[in-house]
């Protein structure tokens, strides 16, 4: 989860500006009259060869302790961005404190370091228009820094010092608990935000390490001393520094030396052994009164992108529910005129299995239908077959906008990271975008037997019951089971916040 | 009637390859393909690689000149099922556009950016293409193309193209003018959805010499921890878990609400968020923000202008905005000039003009329980 704050301010003003500026998926308006169609007359327009693209690569410095530098020079604009990407995150953490990745990712930027406290480095990062941030994501922790050329070495050491001499602080542990908790109380007012959550508890369980949600109860449990055990822990870790921008590239790489090279050797991750069983088959319901819309999740487990077949996968997913000509978009927006969004296909992940998931949103009193088409496309993977015209535009859908993956350095240098990261081999895209290439209708027809199980599914509808005519029932999944998604209270009548477990400690 | 049309429908869509236009745009490599349809303008907006430069101009160019509203009813149906995600089944949404139509009682910055639910649904194919043939004129569109081009190369390709759109006329500017707000307005939202605060105070459109005034109240207030709203309600007072003051809304183009908003802590009211931001707002009024806070928006605003120029669909987005406002994207760069002239005693007399009781609208959810006769369900507790 991202910091609440974050999200709460990008949703107010976004839905500020969304209210005169919604963002329209477009689809019809065709340019050719009908009869023209035949004849295609943009196939006549010359396509030049694109000119030769070598994405520019970033330096790669392994040092002894096991620590991996990248340095990305750009010199376009006067900026420096950096980054400390530490293994570890809320899949790790202890159950009964979930949320402590949340808190520590909030807490350690805004508590600052012994020498100068966190209020202190807002004031000289904002008259700078420089940042320095911390955060906590599923499978890791970041801090990362950004400033004018101009101010860069200062932001440099003043990031290291967070870094290596971080003051966790009782106040600010306080504020994010109550940035936390704010987040709990709202997390059922958005329909889509219930739906996406709950689905997922269906494929992983509801308290598995990928699922598994904060409450008032767990991060009341966590203390100042979790922080910090959590953060030398985590930063004895095979770390993975990055920073780009406009910079000299044997500076850099002396200063980054200098900062990490003395560290004692990394240690690796342990191996995870997470169990991933899937759905449970059946539909379930969760009743929301203040909504006109059904939001309806079709989910199953996925698969890990190191799988051999994902390029094949990835084929079939655009072929249904990827681009505008995909099977669901097609059926059930175009052709049905049910859904604005609907889409979705076999998800992978690095490291782990990923969602199956197919959304659709439709008024209520056409869930069934708008379900019961979704299904039956899904279904169809396995037994309408795959043609070559899919074929062949999911392959150009896929190959011609690939170039978007790195025509930044930027761009080119989180991907690095990110194979590094996960233990993936540097030249990936490559293999992957030519096996891509190389897929074929039998390799269709072949995964999307083996991984789509119509059968194996679980369904999810939020929505408004008493709208919903004709009811589920008619879709014949067996029972609906209700979810109850009651959000456990605090005992006491008092924000959270004020169960503090640390003494107050002194301003500074 | 309903038998005949759905008849004469299916009857059409024997003669149409559905979402070809996407189709062709996909299959080259179209990325983030896109449309904004806003109460100031529409923008079509995509990244295609170099070599389709001329694929696109013709597609793009195409879908202005010879517009073909082919399954119109059933791409209407689509947009009423997004009414219903983004504003009727989203609190936010709702509580926003309730804001908006309270503000204003002449002016169309009151009217739902989506459209009300009764006019989408009646609004019929020969309208919008009486909307296309007025407004998407050549004296209307700018185009602009960032990325790895020659302009030299470029621009024949794009007059060879965009040329065939008809010249003009120029469509009339909006002469609705909104009256002075003198009375205060509120709108209470009362259902089981967490609270949240807005208030919006009439200020003037972006040609006003002031703009820039209030960009710098809403960055001195907002942006970031170190602004006033996060520290006061956020960090001191620990009543809010967002604090904001920004800008615009509706828009920009004609007078829009400088818009004060919060998020309430759990255990804290919607006038407790009132009180907090109205004090924070009599700061402002008795005294002059500091040459630190001054500085700190003249240095932010130039850096992140600087930032803008590394995205090529953002900075072609701007130049195309502030070419159709100003007719000269070169402002883009030069307001700079204006934010530097920005001083504290404009900050201080705008607050006193235009923060007052008269010229504001409230709006704000506050959390009710479900009614006595619907016993909890298994959505019920704390929502």
């Amino acid at each position: 989860m991202k910091s609440l704050m974050k999200i709460a301010l990008a949703g107010m003003v976004g839905v500020a500006l969304g209210g005169c500026h919604h963002a329209v998926q477009q689809a019809s308006a065709p340019v050719a009259p009908p009869l023209a169609q035949q004849s295609k007359p943009w196939e006549q327009i010359p396509i030049p060869k694109l000119h030769d693209f070598k994405p520019h690569q970033p330096t790669r410095i392994e040092l002894k302790n096991g620590i991996v530098l990248f340095l990305q020079e750009d010199h376009e604009l006067p900026f420096v961005h950096g980054s400390v990407l530490i293994p570890g995150g809320s899949r790790e953490e202890d159950p009964a404190k979930a949320g402590l990745v949340d808190l520590y990712g909030q807490t350690w930027r805004t508590s600052g370091t012994a020498k100068l406290n966190g209020d202190a480095l807002d004031d000289l990062l904002e008259a700078k228009a420089a940042h320095i941030e911390t955060a906590g994501d599923e499978d890791s922790t970041a801090l990362s820094w950004d400033s004018l050329k101009a101010d860069s070495d200062q932001v440099f050491s003043l990031a290291i010092d967070l870094l290596f001499h971080p003051k966790f602080s009782a106040e600010k542990l306080k504020l994010a608990r109550q940035q936390e908790a704010t987040g709990i109380i709202r997390r059922n007012d958005d329909e889509g935000e219930i739906a996406e959550r709950e689905s997922a508890k269906l494929v992983y369980g509801a308290d598995s390490p990928y699922t598994r949600q904060p409450e008032f109860a767990t991060i009341g449990r966590v203390t100042l001393d979790d922080l910090q055990a959590w953060h030398d822990r985590t930063l004895q870790g095979m770390l993975i520094v990055s920073v780009s921008g406009d910079f000299d590239p044997a500076a850099m790489e002396a200063k980054l030396r200098a900062a990490f090279e003395s560290l004692p050797p990394a240690q690796p991750a342990p191996a995870r052994h997470d169990a991933f069983p899937g759905p449970k088959p059946g539909l379930s319901f969760i009743n929301k009164e203040d909504v006109n819309q059904s939001n309806i999740q079709i989910v199953g487990l996925g698969t890990e992108r190191r799988n051999p077949d994902v390029p094949a996968l990835a084929v079939m997913n655009e072929i249904l529910g990827g681009g505008f000509a995909s099977r669901l978009v097609q059926k059930v927006r175009t052709e049905l005129g049910l859904a604005y969004e609907v889409g979705g296909g076999l998800g992978f992940a690095y490291d782990h299995p990923a969602e199956f998931r197919v959304v659709a949103l439709t008024k209520s009193p056409t869930t069934v239908e708008a379900a019961r088409a979704s299904l039956s496309e899904i279904a169809g993977v396995t037994t309408r077959p795959f043609t070559d015209e899919e074929l062949a535009r999911a392959k150009d859908n896929l190959l011609n906008s690939f170039l978007f993956r790195y025509d930044t350095r930027e761009k080119v240098l989180a991907e690095s990271v990110r194979l590094e990261f996960y233990h993936y081999p540097p030249d990936y895209l490559e293999t992957y975008t030519a096996a891509l290439e190389q897929v074929t209708l039998a390799d269709l027809d072949r995964v999307a037997k083996r991984y789509v199980h119509p059968d194996k599914l679980a369904i999810l509808v939020v929505g408004k019951g008493d709208e919903i005519k004709p009811s589920l029932d008619e879709l014949k999944l067996g029972p609906v089971q209700p979810i109850d998604i009651t959000i456990p209270m605090p005992a006491r009548p008092e924000p959270p916040n004020s169960r503090q477990q640390e003494p107050p400690e002194e301003k500074q | 009637l309903k038998a005949p049309f759905l008849d004469a429908q299916k009857e059409a869509h024997k003669y149409v390859i559905p979402n070809q236009f996407t189709d062709v745009a996909e299959r080259n490599g179209a990325e983030g393909l896109n449309a904004q349809t806003g109460l100031d303008e529409t923008m079509f907006f995509w990244s295609m690689p170099e070599n389709r430069l001329e694929l696109w101009a013709w597609l793009e160019s195409g879908r202005l000149a010879d517009v073909v509203p082919r399954e119109f009813y059933k791409e209407r149906d689509v947009v009423i099922e997004e009414r219903r995600m983004s504003t009727d089944s989203n609190p936010q949404g709702r509580l926003f556009e309730q804001f908006a139509a309270t503000a204003y009682v002449a002016h169309n910055y009151g009217r739902s950016g989506i459209g009300w639910p009764s006019e989408v649904s009646q609004i019929n194919a020969t309208e919008a293409m009486e909307f296309h043939k007025k407004y998407y004129v050549g004296a209307n569109i700018v185009v602009a193309v960032v990325g790895d081009v020659k302009a030299s190369e470029a621009l024949p390709v794009l007059e060879k193209y965009f040329s065939r759109i008809p010249a003009g006329p120029k469509p009339q500017e909006m002469t609705t003018v909104e009256p002075k707000q003198f009375a205060e307005k509120t709108v209470a939202i009362r259902e089981e959805t967490q609270p949240i605060y807005l208030e919006g105070y009439h200020r003037p459109d972006y040609r006003d010499p002031d703009a820039e005034v209030y960009d710098a109240i809403g960055d001195i207030l907002s942006n970031g921890r170190a602004s006033r709203l996060y520290r006061s309600l956020v960090r001191d007072q620990q009543i809010a878990a967002v604090a904001v003051g920004f800008g615009h809304y509706p828009g920009d183009k004609y007078p829009g609400l400088f818009v004060f908003g919060a998020l309430p802590l759990p255990g804290h009211s919607v006038a407790e968020m009132r009180d907090a931001i109205h004090k924070e707002i009599d700061k402002l009024k008795a005294a002059d923000v500091t040459d630190d806070e001054l500085a700190m928006y003249k240095t932010r605003t130039r850096a992140d202008l600087l930032r803008g120029l590394a995205d090529n669909q953002g900075l072609a987005n701007s130049l195309a905005e502030y070419q159709t406002r100003y007719g000269d994207w070169r402002e883009l760069f030069l307001q700079l000039d204006k934010v530097d002239k920005v001083t504290k005693a404009d900050i201080r007399r705008i607050a006193n003009q235009v923060f007052i009781p008269g010229n504001r609208t409230e709006a704000w959810i506050e959390t009710e329980a479900p009614a006595a006769e619907k016993p909890a369900k298994n959505d019920g507790g704390a929502q």
